[in-house]
């Protein structure tokens, strides 16, 4: 087992709405990171994907708020940090954010080589400007950016290079932990190919040392990270390696997932969509049992009763166990799925 | 198959062009297209080829540049704003953004009352146009009496684009066409949407032109493919004959570029 990067233990935090009610985002999630490898996390939207990422680096502004847990990034535990301290001591060096809209992110009267100086110099306010230039220069010829895009400003730029440059410019201090919310999914096929090549390189060169990839798209999924992780309503509903959770789904809802899966392919026409039916229970009373149980045809009333605990069982491909949340055990998940 | 449905919608050289002299822009470049009754047609290309100047053309929104679009087999007019309301009875359309396609200000029944007033029904009783409300939010599986009352910033993205298609189907269009319907909506939902799409056609025997830069979706989803590459048409055919045995370079590029699960997916090419 490589070391770890990033552990997170039974985090828990909330958003408060106006009217002081509490909407619990991100109900117990632990997770962890081995170097050099990644995490994909899927799920549909209002899952709390978005706000998982937020939460792990820190950014506790109203209204998210923190309630319990730790977050461990190389033996240092940054769950307890104020925003400031957070944003000067961890973000960037420890753990770099690349946020939904990235290519909106940048600033239309800056040029690109001012956001890498910003960056910088925050860690490091003595470095001067040609340091910072030669450095963002390497950087760029080793992702294979053009060098002229340092002194452009983002309007010069299309939606797939601002996407690269965002990213190249997250990265620059080479952070232990990437975490990259929906990075390509407003992009079409052919950037979104770059983009991910460039963060396969970003792993591979060593420039970040492990990195957690959201998205709903679950083949860019299976393509790119080492391990998928699934959430529904705030929680972990299974985590897999990437071709068990696609071949092999456990819980129902993953396996609800896979049927929304649509590729160019041979033998997807004539698969049928099967949607899952119904909408996420509410998180400002999340429901004592299965919080799938409602949407699930495999239900039974022991699901509402009782707190679903996280099993673990043996992987196949992996010496890391698998983890799903289901009171039906592994040989009568297989039994139902086969009877079908 | 194609041969025996009747026309529905063709056209001949449509182009559009923007811009004069030197900083004119050709959008859309003399394409030829014809689409037939009950079929579902995707038009696919990536950013910026013009798929969406050619949908606005389709639905009358921009003048043609050049060329000819032919409606039921006669030549399209929409001169004139009486003309155009004539036209619009025949093609409706879907956006890409729900959450702009309504008006903040009024409440869901009356965006459904309005499609029933505008198709003759305004003398009917209220009970009958409740019941043909009801049966239009089954059809897109939306219960109506969670509905009403309720503004459309209460729904989420899924259920406003499912009203969307509870409108359609109570105007019961020639055409329907969904410019990029699921691309705001996330994979669970998006199956949802176009189980619906496929409704429409096998039950009222609808023409869908689905326009959208996801080429498994328009596998999924179509009976003949549009491949659109800066303003022209590079390839069409049966769905399974260009996207399985594609012919055109640009063709063969956007399949392989997408992420794949049973092939692998070759990162080397970009």
């Amino acid at each position: 087992m490589g070391k770890v990067m990033l552990e997170v233990k039974n985090l828990k935090t909330k958003y408060v709405t106006r009217q002081r009610e509490d909407v619990f985002a991100v109900d117990g999630v632990s997770l962890k990171i081995e170097e050099g490898k990644s995490l994909g996390v899927a799920g549909e939207s209002g899952c709390g994907k978005s706000t998982l990422a937020l939460s792990l680096i820190g950014y506790y502004f109203p209204p998210l708020h923190y309630i319990s847990g730790d977050i461990i990034i190389d033996g240092k535990n940054i769950s307890g940090m104020k925003p400031d301290e957070v944003r000067k001591k961890v973000l960037g060096t420890e753990v770099a954010y690349i946020p939904q809209a990235a290519m909106n992110a940048l600033n239309p009267t800056q040029k690109i080589i001012r956001f890498i100086e910003d960056v910088i110099h925050v860690h490091d306010p003595k470095a001067t400007k040609k340091d910072i230039y030669d450095k963002a220069k390497e950087r760029f010829a080793v992702l294979g950016l053009p060098e002229e895009v340092l002194q452009k400003h983002a309007v010069e730029l299309s939606g797939g290079m601002k996407q690269r440059t965002v990213i190249a410019i997250s990265t620059i201090l080479s952070p232990k932990v990437l975490i990259a919310d929906e990075p390509s999914s407003a992009l079409d096929v052919t950037s979104q190919k770059m983009v991910i090549k460039m963060m396969r390189e970003l792993m591979e060169k060593g420039f970040i040392r492990s990195m957690i990839f959201i998205t709903h798209e679950l083949p860019l999924l299976y393509n790119v990270t080492d391990d998928i992780m699934v959430m529904y309503a705030g929680q972990i509903v299974e985590r897999g390696t990437a071709r068990e959770m696609v071949f092999d789904p456990l819980h129902p809802y993953t396996k609800g997932l896979m049927g929304s899966i649509i590729v160019p392919e041979e033998g997807v026409r004539e698969n049928k969509l099967v949607a899952i039916p119904g909408t996420p229970p509410n998180l400002k009373h999340p429901p004592k049992g299965c919080r799938f149980a409602d949407r699930c045809k495999y239900a039974s009333p022991t699901c509402t009763a009782m707190e679903v605990p996280n099993l673990e069982v043996p992987s196949k491909e992996s010496d890391a166990n698998r983890e799903y949340r289901c009171l039906m055990s592994v040989r009568k998940i297989r039994e139902v799925y086969e009877n079908e | 198959m194609s041969e025996k449905r009747a026309q529905c919608l063709t056209g001949k050289g449509v182009t559009k062009v923007f811009g004069l002299g030197d900083k004119k822009t050709v959008a859309v470049d003399h394409v030829d297209f014809d689409f037939r009754e009950g079929e579902i047609i995707s038009i696919v290309g990536e950013s910026g080829s013009g798929k969406t100047t050619l949908s606005k053309m389709l639905l009358g929104l921009i003048s043609v540049s050049e060329g000819e679009v032919m409606f039921q087999g006669k030549p399209r007019d929409i001169s004139t704003n009486q003309k155009k309301k004539e036209y619009w009875k025949g093609i409706q359309a879907i956006f890409q953004d729900p959450f702009s396609s309504y008006n903040t200000f009024n409440k869901i029944d009356s965006v459904l009352l309005d499609c029933i007033n505008m198709r003759g029904g305004k003398s009917l009783p209220y009970d009958q146009k409740f019941e043909m409300m009801r049966e239009a939010c089954s059809f897109v599986n939306l219960e109506f009496k969670e509905l009403t009352n309720k503004y459309p910033f209460e729904l989420s993205g899924g259920q406003m684009q499912r009203l969307m298609i509870a409108r359609i189907f109570l105007l019961k269009p020639k055409i329907l066409l969904a410019d990029e319907p699921t691309s705001m909506i996330d994979a669970c939902s998006r199956a949802t949407i176009l189980d619906m799409l496929l409704k429409l056609r096998d039950e009222i025997n609808m023409t869908i032109i689905f326009i959208t830069h996801d080429i498994g979706l328009a596998y999924y989803i179509s009976d003949s493919v549009y491949i659109m590459e800066h303003g022209k048409f590079v390839e069409h055919g049966k769905a399974e004959d260009v996207i399985l045995h594609p012919k055109a370079t640009y063709t063969q590029r956007l399949i392989n570029d997408v992420p794949k699960i049973y092939e692998e997916w070759d990162l080397s090419t970009v």
